[in-house]
């Protein structure tokens, strides 16, 4: 509030866009209930929020996807009905969406065409997609298809499908998420650039220094209200993430844990595997130890052999031959499936939580059941006891403050950050002696990405191996003793923590797709 | 020169056969694109063979009765449409609901006009070219469908492929919610696609009650909806598949015929079996590559689409 002087003076007389009394409600909820606030042209505006503060919904307003129930929107001081994206898009608002809007079984070229209306730019299309990905720092390949790519490399599709249309007003939902900090601070200079041509910007992050670092004016949203505005550069990301919240915010804490006569419990030897899929990455002699009570964070960019890697972990994919190259507990395990390493005591969270994590359309008791009626015996001659079951799920559902109706919700009615707790939760409470994480806090609020952090810390405090895979380099920082580094399906060193710095890994993370690091990393490797 | 001279009635009775496949299966082969499962294509044929046969023998003209068969399943798919698109009713139950009216209703209007005989099509006639012995007849004596029937799948072909209308209902078979998130009309596109494949069903039945037995006989379609069906999965969903597919069933069915003519000392029901379980093997053999299926395969297919306001 007190930045109020500040902003104004560059919010000439009339703003871009000026929202008033926005009004929403779903069943059950009410989404947005009387926001409103200004963008000015050029301006970087941030939008912040927990899950479910009402953000999403009044993007897609906005952008045309929904309609609101009562409010207006003034473009350039002329009240705007947004008839529907395409719409919007004529208008100049472009927006790059948290779940992406991408079609599978098309090319990178055909997802980007889609947007495109004017036949005339198609035509030149495969070169204007190939010139604007590489100049802004993006490199895509036109012909790939989506299918076979990594969350991040997707997330670049969207942000280079709506800089294709020269956009007045870009929204950016969780734009950071999956890059590394090269590519966060080349995309920061972008959003700049773009900002100093008159484009504005409205930024949702959950990631409060970046906010922080980029943004001018942020507006806060708590349970579809708003219930504050700030200059994000006179305030600290803790104090930001408070107004968010409405709370005080634990960040996570942890002693060091003293590794010296630890068992080894989770140990992969000279794991190479081609991937079966054209366009995957082949693992290439990956080795690493994880000890008791240690959490060893895996960093890298999207789509450099995390999800292989996980898929070999978790007994997704098998190796016939070699079943010492992955062991759990001693025990070589590298040619069974997951039961097997299940009731050995290993966990696994997968990247993707709907549909890979959990079944979305099925209940969060069966949800619950899935991965944990062995070691939570909830089969009894082979029929499912549902009181344990749904006790069971209630305990992960209130232990770990999983925002929900009950058991009985479906998964996929969840927000991504609930869902995730729920997910953490329920391969938390089967006490594993081994937790292999990827993206753990993917698209999670502040408030739930610290609760997930301490269960991992927590987790590991009593004894567990706990490897964390992450594209987010905070929260390795965050949580991890030791940190090792996948690039192009090879694994760096393991270091601890306390020994890099960001910068060296962040350079070992995008040194291969960063052309002048490249030669210097590589001698640096031989 | 004389010695494969029966190669032409073999070839022309193979291609009557599958030009009705053609039509049935590459409408089908567009609606099922768009993401839209209508397990109807039985009931439009035959909705579109009793209006085609209607019309050509109230007006004698063969031309109005193709336009009837078409506008007669278009129609029928409108319905359809409506009832799973707009009232989102289950596409598989819906489908099989329109085949079952499609059989009765057929029946009461073709009561009127059983034992009713037609001109068939005219065939094309180019002095000089027709008259090549073999060649002659096969690529330049067929009617005007048939080769509408070759038209219409390269046309499909290329449409999905290279136009910018074809990636767009590709889009809206493969994910509905982006295809509507980013500004496209997925329900009016499934319309059309939906109605393109009545027509297409319709043509596909004119041309049974109109040239492969100009006239009209109850249920005279005998299961071809269903073949046209298994066609497009047999395809996977690619047109060029589609037509060497239907080829492949119309000339097993033929020669399986002709053997049975021939007196061949194998149960006719075994015989009559061929055509099926040459598919069957086919199917198999195909769905071995997950990849292409990935590819190819519309990911939204019978899956309803219900828009947030």
């Amino acid at each position: 509030m007190q930045s109020e002087e500040n902003t104004q003076s560059k919010r000439v007389e009339k703003p871009l866009l000026s929202l008033k009394g926005i009004t929403k409600a779903f069943p059950g909820t009410l989404a947005n209930d009387d926001v409103g606030f200004d963008i000015g042209h050029g301006e970087i505006h941030a939008l912040l929020g927990e899950n479910g503060a009402g953000k999403s919904t009044l993007v897609k307003i906005i952008y045309g996807v929904l309609k609101a129930d009562a409010g207006e929107v003034l473009w350039d001081g002329e009240a705007m009905t947004v008839a529907g994206p395409a719409a919007a898009r004529q208008r100049g608002i472009g927006m790059v969406f948290q779940h992406f809007s991408l079609f599978e079984a098309m090319t990178v070229q055909e997802n980007i065409g889609l947007a495109v209306t004017d036949e005339k730019d198609r035509k030149v299309l495969r070169q204007r997609i190939i010139d604007v990905s590489t100049g802004y720092g993006l490199p895509l390949d036109p012909d790939r298809h989506v299918h076979t790519m990594s969350v991040g490399e997707r997330q670049r599709i969207e942000i280079v499908r709506c800089l294709l249309a020269n956009p007045k007003l870009l929204i950016l939902d969780e734009p950071t998420s999956v890059l590394t900090p090269q590519e966060v601070a080349r995309l920061f200079e972008t959003l700049n650039k773009l900002s100093s041509e008159g484009c504005a910007i409205l930024y949702i992050s959950h990631k409060l220094h970046e906010v922080q670092e980029l943004c001018e004016h942020a507006t806060i949203l708590r349970g579809g209200r708003v219930v504050g505005e700030c200059n994000p550069k006179v305030e600290t990301p803790r104090s930001m993430a408070e107004l968010m919240i409405g709370d005080k915010l634990t960040p996570p804490e942890r002693n060091k844990p003293d590794l010296t006569d630890a068992p080894t419990r989770l140990e992969v030897s000279n794991l190479s595997l081609a991937s079966d899929n054209p366009f995957g990455v082949d693992l290439d002699k990956v080795s690493f130890a994880v000890k008791g009570g240690e959490i060893l964070g895996v960093a890298g960019i999207a789509g450099s052999g995390q999800v292989e890697l996980m898929a070999a972990l978790a007994g997704e994919t098998i190796i016939a031959d070699f079943d010492d190259c992955v062991r759990i507990d001693g025990q070589g395990v590298a040619s069974h499936g997951p039961g097997k390493r299940r009731r050995l005591g290993a966990v696994f969270v997968p990247e993707e939580r709907n549909g890979h994590g959990a079944v979305p359309g099925m209940s969060l008791a069966d949800n619950a059941f899935l991965t944990a009626f062995r070691r939570m015996n909830l089969v009894k001659n082979g029929l499912i006891q549902s009181d344990p079951t749904e006790a069971f799920a209630t305990d992960i559902i209130q232990s770990f403050d999983v925002r929900t109706t009950g058991h009985a919700a479906e998964a996929g009615s969840l927000s991504g950050g609930n869902l995730q707790k729920f997910i953490v939760g329920r391969e938390v409470r089967q006490e594993p002696g081994v937790m292999a994480i990827n993206q753990p806090t993917w698209g999670v609020d502040a408030g739930a990405a610290a609760a997930i952090h301490q269960q991992l810390i927590d987790l590991s405090a009593r004894g567990a191996a706990v490897l964390v895979i992450s594209q987010d380099l905070d929260e390795i920082f965050a949580v991890c003793d030791h940190i090792c580094v996948m690039a192009e399906g090879h694994l760096s060193d393991v270091r601890p923590i306390g020994d890099v710095t960001v910068e060296e890994i962040g350079i070992l993370m995008g040194g291969l797709h960063d052309q002048t690091v490249t030669p210097e990393i590589q001698q640096a490797e031989a | 020169m004389n010695g494969i001279e029966w190669i032409v009635p073999v070839v022309l009775t193979v291609i009557t056969a599958s030009t009705p496949l053609v039509f049935a299966a590459i409408g089908e082969l567009v609606t099922e694109k768009s993401g839209v499962l209508n397990l109807g294509v039985e009931g439009m044929m035959l909705v579109g063979a009793v209006s085609a046969f209607a019309v050509a023998s109230s007006t004698g003209s063969g031309s109005l009765g193709i336009i009837a068969g078409a506008a007669a399943g278009a129609l029928m798919a409108a319905i359809f449409g409506w009832l799973t698109l707009t009232l989102l009713a289950n596409q598989v139950a819906t489908g099989l609901a329109l085949t079952i009216f499609g059989v009765g209703f057929s029946a009461l209007i073709g009561s009127a006009f059983v034992g009713f005989a037609i001109e068939p099509l005219p065939k094309l006639n180019l002095p000089g070219l027709s008259e090549i012995p073999i060649v002659g007849p096969l690529l330049f004596g067929q009617d005007f469908l048939v080769y509408l029937s070759f038209a219409s799948v390269f046309a499909v072909g290329w449409f999905l492929k290279n136009s910018h209308g074809g990636m767009v209902l590709r889009a809206v078979g493969e994910s509905h919610d982006s295809a509507h998130a980013i500004g496209y009309n997925v329900i009016g596109i499934r319309y059309l696609a939906t109605m393109f494949g009545g027509a297409m069903s319709g043509l596909g039945g004119a041309y049974l009650s109109l040239v492969y037995t100009p006239m009209w006989a109850e249920n005279m379609t005998s299961g071809r909806g269903w073949i046209a069906l298994a066609l497009v999965v047999f395809a996977t969903w690619r047109p060029g598949r589609l037509i060497l597919g239907a080829y492949m069933f119309g000339g097993i069915t033929i020669l399986q015929l002709n053997a049975q003519g021939l007196g061949l000392d194998v149960p006719s029901q075994l015989m009559s079996m061929l055509p099926y379980l040459a598919t069957i093997v086919v199917l198999v053999l195909i769905s071995r590559d997950q990849t292409k299926i990935r590819l190819n395969a519309p990911a939204c297919l019978s899956q309803p689409f219900r828009p947030a306001h």
